[in-house]
């Protein structure tokens, strides 16, 4: 097997006291879709900020693509290719959804006339094509949701994060939005680690799930490992979750 | 990159924008003095504000100390033509660096250590404050005796020293708000407009798309200072006088914000209409009040105020972009 594309080791974060994570570890293969899953408070978000750059951690290493990650600014991950989705959506509000993606677009495109036809070419794959004059402002929550993927997308990173995109999606939009994401992985072989509470999303997408509880990783395997484990079900999905 | 500009815009906005170019034109054969010094008023205003609408307008840093660049630019080409015998035309480059530089300066201390929002705008009061002080006390500019140009009659316009005739600045000034109105808009319509537009949005998320914030930031306030020092080389030439507590004074850099936030903020007309709107307004005001007998320090200021909450409190966005809409101007997605 060949190296991960994005390796974890032993990663901490204390937020005055509080040890939001502590020597997490995970490794997310070349291609792979992971799942982290875990309650809340579980320090999920705390992770994806420290790969995406936002902090740095107080002690351990994230290595991505070989070289170390850690420590960087949110732009240059995004430059060293990984895209991420804000988990309270992030809209430039006064721009039409086509300028948002447009935006994501020029990262790897420089010239703006090709950048909107990418863009326009992800809003399409994502169903959004005939929204694409209205501001951000005016799109409902699942639209939303669904521009900030495909601003993500646009900038072609090789690692997709994604915060809980699926949360206040109907069951029907949440089976679009993986169908999205799984045409996305076999088409590209984009990799993505994504946050999620929707189960059913988890279970239909992921090849591996890794779950946090109390900052710790506490359970990493294949789906039906995962939602068989004790301290899983005890923590975080309950008894009746063992499907 | 012609096609940049145009991109997008539609045919009525580009009949309409060539219309008020021409009628701008020959303004100057048709109407009195005193209105063509009304309109050179509107047109320092106009360029002033659009210089200022790319700090805050596209990259969303509230500047409220902008006379700190109209002041260095005006000065610094003033004392090197009345010490040095060196040109405007020279002079402006020179100009431009120092203000450039100025701006950096600000840009780098507070970018550098996140004061943002409100925290930015008192920064930039207190850079133009404190350069206004150091400027009454600062002796090879004659302090606060303020320094002059030497003025003479001109039977002809000496367009290399910028001495001449009233008409000759307005074209100047023409050509000054005419480029600065082609420069935004190329800005606006590429790769830096875009990030700029982002930056004002959501600066986490831009940066998260790839986007270096502190870099673009700055590149802002470069080029609104550069652009700004021109307007004071511009008001130098123009009024042959420069006193520290005119130029850098506060009530300068707020009078030159008006304009746009009036007209709409962030658009690229809005500055021009706000300043045709404020000028023609306050003038039409002053005008009637003298005609009325009334002489009454400071109305013109009152009257700003008034325009200012009106246009707040109905019109958030300014005058522009609702009226564009009316107008069916608005740029295709």
């Amino acid at each position: 097997m060949s190296a991960p594309l994005l390796s974890v080791s032993g990663i901490s974060k204390s937020f005055r006291g509080l040890r939001a994570v502590r020597q997490a570890s995970l490794e997310v293969p070349q291609g792979g879709i992971v799942s982290l899953i875990g309650p809340n408070g579980a320090g999920k978000t705390t992770v994806f900020n420290m790969i995406a750059g936002v902090f740095r951690p107080d002690e351990g290493s994230i290595t991505f693509d070989g070289k170390r990650i850690d420590g960087l600014r949110p732009d240059q991950i995004c430059h060293a290719g990984i895209g991420r989705t804000f988990q309270i959506v992030k809209p430039f509000k006064e721009l039409t959804a086509l300028e948002n993606v447009l935006v994501g677009a020029l990262r790897a495109e420089r010239d703006v006339r090709a950048a909107k036809r990418k863009a326009e070419a992800v809003l399409d794959r994502l169903g959004m094509l005939d929204k694409r004059g209205q501001p951000a402002a005016q799109l409902t929550l699942p639209e939303r949701k669904r521009l900030e993927v495909a601003r993500a997308l646009a900038g072609e990173p090789k690692l997709l994060l994604l915060d809980e995109v699926m949360a206040g999606l109907r069951p029907t939009e949440t089976d679009q939005m993986v169908a999205v994401f799984r045409e996305i992985n076999a088409k590209t072989g984009m990799t993505i680690l994504l946050i999620e509470h929707v189960m059913r999303a988890v279970m239909a997408l992921s090849q591996q799930v890794v779950v946090l509880h109390h900052g710790q990783v506490i359970a990493d395997g294949t789906p039906e490992q995962v939602v068989r484990d004790p301290a899983v079900l005890e923590c975080y999905l309950g008894e009746e979750a063992a499907v | 990159m012609i096609a940049r500009l145009v991109d997008g815009v539609p045919k009525r906005a580009l009949i309409l924008l060539g219309l008020l170019m021409a009628a701008m034109l020959v303004a100057p054969l048709l109407v009195d003095p005193y209105i063509l010094s009304v309109l050179v008023i509107i047109l320092y205003f106009a360029y002033t504000g659009q210089a200022w609408n790319v700090m805050m307008g596209f990259a969303g840093q509230l500047s409220l100390g902008h006379a700190l660049y109209v002041g260095l630019g005006g000065y610094t080409a003033a004392a090197l033509y009345v010490h040095f015998g060196i040109g405007p035309w020279a002079g402006v480059w020179v100009a431009i660096a120092i203000s450039m530089a100025f701006g950096l300066g600000i840009g780098f201390l507070a970018f550098r250590f996140g004061i943002g929002g409100v925290y930015f705008a008192l920064l930039t009061i207190a850079f133009a404050e404190f350069t206004r002080i150091g400027f009454d006390h600062f002796d090879w500019v004659n302090g606060s005796g303020g320094l002059f140009l030497p003025v003479e009659q001109y039977s002809v316009n000496d367009l290399p020293n910028l001495r001449g005739s009233p008409t000759m600045f307005y074209y100047i000034l023409l050509a000054l708000t005419a480029g600065a109105f082609l420069l935004c808009r190329w800005l606006l319509t590429g790769r830096i407009g875009y990030y700029w537009l982002a930056i004002r949005e959501e600066p986490e998320a831009a940066q998260t798309l790839g986007i270096n914030v502190f870099r673009y930031k700055m590149i802002a306030v470069a080029i609104s200072a550069g652009m700004t020092a021109l307007s004071g080389v511009f008001f130098a030439f123009y009024y042959n006088n420069l006193f520290p507590e005119q130029i850098f004074n506060i009530s300068r850099s707020i009078e030159l914000i008006l304009g746009p936030i009036i007209g709409g903020v962030g658009s690229l007309f809005g500055p021009i209409l706000g300043a045709f709107v404020l000028t023609v307004l306050a003038e039409t005001v002053t005008e009637v009040m003298h005609a009325l007998g009334y002489e009454i320090p400071g109305i013109k200021q009152v009257f700003y105020g008034i325009c200012l909450l009106v246009v707040i409190i109905y019109l958030p966005h300014g005058i522009w972009p609702p009226l564009r809409k009316r107008l069916g101007l608005e740029q295709k997605p």
